[in-house]
């Protein structure tokens, strides 16, 4: 009953037939020294935890922050219109403010929270200790904190950004919104983009590899569903807002004309960049949202949710279709009818998605006896508001109707509805929920149920009048209207509304800041009787011993679950290594298959986010010299964290519960990081479509392409490109070979060819960049070489992080710690080498044969 | 279908006169006025009723779910259930809501224009300019556009500098101006009257206060105004306002716009030919009285901060006087 493994991960298993409960006693000293490693760093070296409880309290605090500063500011805007011709904020200030309450609420909270959500509790509702890479997220969190307070404290200094969340152009190009607050908005959440896909990408990898064993896919809870379609979709939306944003800073900064029509740009590219980006961003919104109400509501009314596969098939179509439907936010642009007709069809054909959850969660109360708590409430009140707000959005959907209603406070009123009651309503729930898993005590119902009525009231007051002032002519974005439109007694409705909202939640922070006192240990425990892992015995390493589940709701299928989990009777009940680990199952039925070394504490994180923020900003105030210091000492910064990595198996495997004896450290396909890798191969591969079809769109929109007066170069250029690119993919492919030999051949012919390899690259790159500019073209002067160069750019890139990992795989060589068994840093780094290069030779071919191809 | 259109607009008018109350104009989507608006404003109607009436399905399950005893509600409880109204009802409902909005999509689509007129977005008013068939232009104007009722009559929209969006929910949907495109929107008026319309995509710092009328009005009347536009102005009629014009020319103000019949002829900001037979100033900011021009012409950063009109300080009293009413003359 061994188990035998292999490089691949290839190995044979036997199913354990030992029953579990284990019965053995545990020895002396086990748990102690399971704490050991997973002690927090003390005093202020907290900031230095990776660890994903304090991470994800830390992350879901800031996000609670960044949520009340956006709502002081609609405060304000609501206050300004409370009256006509209001002059308590003028045009300037009013710009921004909405600017910054859509911007800090779309990106700074709405997504950021739920990933906060997802690292504090995915690791305990899937049943496992923590998530694949620690301290990406403690990086992940800390950018997004220093990013966001800084982007929020732009306000203070006159240089908010004002061009509107969705910041159309030519309105912020460089001519009609000159000085720096437009950069304000592209560096500023630029960069915390990067860090929510940071966090997608762990969700991904953990809902795949570190679940309890026996959770097969058909077991696995709604809220890590949904956090898994929340991540995929980051990881395809995202790249094309990163992309976007690039394309206007470069235009803003260096003139290269992708959105300018007098130079063969076109504005309506930037708006399907970012609508492309935009409308899954609402469903990214919403699914865990709908996951969290999946969760709450069977538990609420002590019973099985009816639908469960439907819902979980629900929420994968939502999130495919949801890609299909940005143009729905282009509807009064002069687009052809076919175009309008299809858009229309799909945004109402997402309805049914929503409908089918709908009634799903109407079944769950009819089969079960609901109980009024406070998060009960909230979840009856977001049933009924969303359901209006998804109505509102059929209506929308309709082109003919939407002629008259978008931009106006018609659409204000749809999205409120769907994203407050449709995402706040069940945070709030959450928030009332889970608080009992990290708090001595619970909130107080009492008080909950005066947050959810002031708040269900305020936002019904709020929102509701909004949808006539937008018929009847009011305009968004209007920082004030004339006395004689007669929309003042709307608005001052609207305006009270608002003021009730925010009593609300100050009545929440007051009774959040009186009754938190963190604790895993000592936690208020299950007062809701709910069946999911998280509601075990937990502790800042989750629970003592990791639990083998059979059903959806394991702690009422196994009530004694818990405790015999906590005594140490399932997996991994204490260290194999003496350091922080996590069991790592197979995605689709959840079979041991190895033990991954988690790593700990690390100071390269927080101070790597801290640069990498000093960047971004630096580089906004065009202080040019500073930020590229910044930026090297932040990749310093995570090199360092990186080195202590990738630890090789550091002893022989070891028996973790039942019959599994499992190794400590599997390079290949299986290695988690290896699945971290891909995740972001998708992402690049994602963000280079994106600017594909921006090279075909601005095709589509131009006379000549290319222009007149440009040459193409010569066949022999690409092709001497792209045998440069396959030569370095095949260097990097003969030193893996080198690799796997280096006992008999050594390490110095896989150091010599990654070294090659890195040559070869930079040489393809610089021909592509050659070949274009012996031509005499130039990237300033028509959208053709703006995106030409934008494609060797995008190499160039590619090459910077190739030459510096070849120069860490090279350092780890060489300080011993790369061998022909601890590999993974090497094959991470051949993963994105392959990609980078076959990424150049598809680039190669678009760019060289398709306008030869046009005649 | 014409008994349910009926119905509809008494609906509408009367929630409109209910919300709007006595105006001698009105910007408002539930007042339609026009083809292309009461065409959606029927759509609109069946809209809103079946979603209520699925909202109050909704809300009616959901209280019985969470209140009734397990006997009575016992039949939700289950996979039909889900399938019947999460997928069933939503794939009805929609197909017909889809259906119906194509038709509307198609009317509102094929109209076939007997006048055109060229509508340039800038930050933050609107060029106006009367087209024959080959596109030259008759009539140059800005701010105000008058249409004969039950006539066709396209509007062709350009932008200046960034992305506006031409909108009069009287009449009709909205329509973008984007940078390097020409947009086309075709309705007809259906009843006379004074109709406001406003910038509907976000353009910038003024975007609040950029507005515009549109006058729909008889045939026979709107033959006798555009004649009387078309043809120069008349002379000053009054030593008063002779000095205002004469201070008009000698201040610059001719360097940016335009009064047919005299030496000024800039392009850059508003035709003034007629500026004193129009409904606004500022773009549907102010009405046009000389006290408005007059402050207009002297604080126009002031009143509409960040537009292209800069405030005129160095004016004395008498001069902004007689210059605010030659402007007021301009009839």
């Amino acid at each position: 009953m061994t188990v035998v493994y292999g490089r691949d991960g290839d190995r044979t298993t036997k199913r354990s037939n030992v029953r579990f409960p284990n019965t053995v006693p545990r020895p002396q000293g086990e748990i102690e020294r399971l704490r050991v490693p997973w002690a927090p760093p003390r005093g202020w070296r907290i900031f230095s935890a990776v660890n994903n409880t304090y991470v994800g309290l830390t992350y879901i605090g800031t996000a609670l922050i960044i949520f009340v500063l956006a709502g002081v500011l609609a405060v304000i805007m609501r206050t300004q219109l409370a009256v006509p011709e209001n002059t308590l904020v003028g045009h300037s200030l009013y710009n921004q403010l909405f600017t910054m309450h859509g911007t800090m609420m779309m990106f700074l909270f709405a997504v950021p929270i739920m990933e906060a959500f997802g690292v504090l509790l995915l690791p305990n509702i899937l049943g496992t200790r923590e998530l694949p890479f620690p301290r990406l997220s403690a990086y992940s969190l800390w950018v997004y904190a220093f990013g966001g307070l800084a982007f929020f404290s732009t306000l203070f200094f006159g240089v908010a950004p004002d061009g509107g969340w969705f910041m159309y152009t030519p309105l912020t190009d460089a001519r009609f919104s000159p000085g720096i607050k437009s950069d304000m908005w592209l560096l500023g959440i630029g960069f915390i983009e990067i860090a929510a896909i940071a966090g997608a990408i762990e969700i991904m990898v953990g809902f795949a590899k570190n679940r309890a064993p026996g959770m097969t896919l058909d077991k696995i809870p709604i809220f890590a569903w949904a956090l898994l379609i929340f991540a995929l979709m980051i990881v395809f939306a995202f790249p094309a807002l990163i992309l976007a944003t690039i394309l206007l800073e470069i235009e803003r900064a260096f003139g290269w004309p992708f959105f300018m029509a007098e130079k063969g740009g076109d504005p309506l590219l930037w708006q399907h960049l970012f609508w492309f980006f935009g409308h899954p961003e609402v469903y990214i919104i919403f699914i865990p949202a709908a996951g969290m109400v999946s969760m709450i509501l069977p538990v609420m009314a002590q019973t099985r949710l009816v639908g469960h596969r439907l819902i979980v098939l629900a929420l994968i179509a939502m999130g495919i279709i949801s890609f299909g439907l940005w143009v729905h936010h282009m509807f009064a642009t002069g687009l052809p009818p076919l175009s309008l007709g299809f858009f229309s069809a799909a945004s109402m054909s997402v309805a049914i998605a929503s409908g089918i959850q709908v009634f799903a969660w109407i079944a769950t109360i009819a089969s079960g006896r609901l109980r009024f708590t406070t998060p009960a409430l909230f979840i009856v009140a977001f049933i009924a508001v969303f359901t209006m707000g998804g109505l509102t959005g059929v209506m929308l959907a309709s082109v003919p109707f939407d002629l008259q209603a978008h931009d106006t406070y018609f659409v204000v009123a749809h999205f409120h509805y769907v994203l407050v009651g449709g995402m706040v309503l069940p945070l709030l729930a959450a928030v009332y929920y889970w608080f009992p898993t990290v708090s001595r005590k619970p909130l107080s119902e009492r008080v909950g149920k005066w947050v959810f009525w002031l708040f269900f009231i305020g936002l019904n007051v709020a929102f509701f009048p909004m949808h006539i002032t937008g018929l009847m002519g009011m305009p968004r974005r209007v920082y004030t209207y004339l006395e004689v439109m007669q929309w003042d007694l709307l608005n001052v409705v609207s305006t009270i509304g608002a003021y009730v909202m925010a009593t609300a939640i100050a009545l929440l922070i007051f009774d959040i800041v009186r009754t938190f006192r963190f604790s895993f240990e000592n936690n208020a425990g299950n007062i809701w009787n709910a069946g999911t892992l998280e509601w075990m015995r937990t502790y800042n390493y989750g629970t003592r011993s990791i639990p083998e589940v059979d059903s959806r709701y394991p702690l009422w299928t196994q009530p004694q679950l818990s405790n015999e989990a906590d005594e140490g009777r399932y997996y991994l009940p204490g260290t194999l290594t003496g350091q922080r680990e996590a069991l790592v199952t197979s995605p689709i039925d959840a079979r041991p298959i190895y033990v991954m070394q988690v790593p700990g504490p690390h100071w390269g994180p927080f101070l790597a986010a801290t640069a990498t923020t000093a960047f971004f900003y630096l580089l906004t105030l065009k202080l040019i010299l500073p930020a590229f210091a910044s930026g090297i000492v932040a990749i310093a910064f995570i090199l360092w964290w990186l080195w202590d990595l990738d630890h090789g198996p550091v002893r022989e495997p070891a028996h973790v519960g039942g019959d599994y004896v499992l190794p400590v450290y599997m390079s290949g396909p299986v290695n988690h990081s290896w699945w971290g890798t891909v995740s972001l191969l998708l992402v690049a591969g994602s963000f280079v479509i994106c600017l594909v079809f921006s090279y075909f769109f601005l095709w589509l929109v131009n006379p000549a392409w290319p222009p007149v007066g440009v040459t193409l170069p010569s066949l022999a250029w690409p092709g001497v490109a792209a045998v440069l690119y396959a030569a370095s993919s095949g260097a990097v492919l003969l030193a893996s070979r080198g690799l796997s030999a280096q006992i008999q051949r050594g390490p110095w012919p896989m150091r010599l060819l990654l070294m090659l390899a890195s040559v070869l690259f930079l040489a393809a790159v610089s021909v592509q960049a050659l070949a274009e500019g012996q031509t005499g073209l130039r990237p300033t002067m028509h959208s053709y070489g703006a995106m030409v160069y934008m494609f060797v750019a995008l190499q160039y890139f590619f090459a910077g992080v190739l030459v510096i990992m070849a120069g860490f795989t090279l350092a780890r060589s060489l300080a011993g710690k790369l061998d022909p068994v601890r590999r993974v840093t090497f094959d991470n780094t051949m993963l994105l080498w392959h990609y980078a290069t076959a990424q150049g030779i598809v680039v190669l071919f678009i760019l060289t044969l398709f306008p030869r191809a046009l005649g | 279908m014409q008994p349910f259109r009926k119905i509809a607009l008494s609906l509408t008018s009367a929630a409109a006169s209910l919300l709007l109350g006595a105006c001698n104009w009105t910007q408002s989507a539930l007042a339609p006025r026009g083809s292309h608006a009461e065409a959606i404003d029927q759509l609109t109607w069946i809209l809103f009723i079946g979603g209520m009436l699925i909202f109050l399905l909704v809300v009616a399950f959901l209280t019985i779910a969470s209140l009734l005893r397990r006997s009575l509600k016992g039949w939700m409880a289950n996979y039909n259930f889900i399938i019947g109204f999460g997928i069933l009802l939503p794939v009805a409902t929609l197909t017909a809501i889809l259906t119906f909005s194509s038709v509307v999509l198609n009317t509102i689509h094929s109209a076939q224009p007997k006048m055109r007129i060229e509508v340039t977005g800038e930050q933050f008013w609107w060029r106006v300019h009367y087209l024959d068939e080959s596109g030259t232009i008759k009539l140059a104007t800005a701010n105000e556009i008058r249409i004969p009722v039950g006539t066709p009559v396209e509007f062709i929209l350009k932008t200046q500098d960034v992305i506006h969006s031409f909108w009069v929910p009287n009449f009709a949907g909205k329509l973008d101006m984007i940078p390097g495109r020409v947009t086309k929107l075709t309705f007809s008026a259906t009843t006379p009257g004074i109709y406001r319309g406003q910038c509907a995509e976000y353009c910038g710092a003024q975007h609040a206060l950029m507005a515009f009328y549109i006058v729909a009005t008889t045939s026979r009347e709107f033959e006798g105004w555009f004649a009387q536009q078309v043809g120069n102005p008349p002379e000053p009629t009054t030593p008063f306002l002779a000095r205002g014009q004469q201070l008009f020319l000698s201040f610059g103000c001719g360097s940016c716009h335009t009064v047919r019949g005299t030496l000024a002829d800039g392009r850059f900001g508003p035709d003034l030919t007629r500026v004193g037979t129009r409904l606004s100033i500022g773009a549907g900011t102010f009405p046009v009285n000389i006290g408005t021009l007059a402050a207009w012409t002297s604080s126009a950063q002031h009143l509409k901060p960040g537009n292209a009109m800069p405030s005129f300080g160095n004016l004395q009293g008498e001069q902004l006087r007689a210059i605010a009413a030659y402007m007021e003359s301009l009839k």
